[in-house]
């Protein structure tokens, strides 16, 4: 029980942080310091996930910076394009594509880095 | 907003999703660049991906639901022990100058794009998929 309530707060802070979910710490810490099986740390880490994103916006509005629209526009075709993506993992050569994603993820970086 | 750029941030917004999706990251790591290539600052860019994944969190948490991998109690505890975190996180964030919080997403990038190159790598179900 410490535990979860330890890996809700690191995950609390990293999502706020950053601006993501956080299930990146939630999902190791959940299987390493909590034993939870790999399938259930990503459902659990999903739904806890909900809470911590809805604060993070909570607070952030109240300090002004949220822009709802927008949200709308990037997140309601997303939620479609998960489910889409998800059921592409069987039919894709996954493999590559992450090799692919991640050197996307990391041109995405340097031009943050020197934009 | 212009046309253009609602369109743009709708086509963006998919490809963000198909990728969480495809490649079982989050959300949140791909809206923050896409809403920053929108225009918005680096603190607005993160408070506003937060709000952008609640849609696929909840389409997602309602999925895994119905397999029977959601632990409520254990969601529950996680999910209110985290608002302590955050409000941590937002008092962080909001008193570091924006190009250093910038820097600190880039290396997050940079990192998520290792394990997930790692992970690809060592997988055989990945393999067996290729």
């Amino acid at each position: 029980m410490l535990r979860i309530v330890a890996i809700g707060v690191v995950a609390g802070l990293f999502s706020a942080l950053f601006g993501v979910g956080g299930g990146i710490v939630i999902v190791p810490l959940l299987i390493l310091a909590a034993s939870v099986p790999e399938r259930v740390a990503t459902g659990t880490s999903l739904a806890a996930i909900g809470i911590t994103a809805l604060a993070g916006a909570i607070l952030y509005g109240l300090e002004g910076y949220l822009h709802p629209g927008h949200a709308a526009l990037v997140g309601l075709p997303a939620a479609a394009g998960a489910v889409a993506g998800a059921s592409l993992q069987q039919r894709l050569p996954v493999r590559s594509l992450t090799y692919a994603f991640s050197a996307l993820l990391v041109a995405v970086a340097v031009w943050l880095l020197v934009g | 907003m212009s046309g253009t750029t609602i369109v743009v941030a709708l086509s963006l917004g998919f490809l963000a999703g198909v990728a969480a999706g495809l490649f079982g990251v989050g959300g949140g790591i791909l809206f923050v660049p896409v809403l920053l290539g929108l225009g918005l600052g680096q603190l607005e860019a993160e408070a506003t991906s937060l709000l952008a994944i609640l849609p696929t969190v909840v389409a997602g948490t309602w999925r895994q639901r119905r397999y029977g991998n959601v632990r409520r109690r254990t969601a529950l505890v996680l999910g209110i022990a985290s608002i302590a975190g955050v409000q941590a996180g937002v008092l962080v964030a909001t008193s570091l100058p924006e190009d250093v919080l910038r820097r600190l997403f880039a290396l997050l990038l940079v990192g998520v794009a290792a394990q997930l190159a790692w992970r690809a790598r060592r997988s055989s179900t990945y393999a067996s998929k290729a």
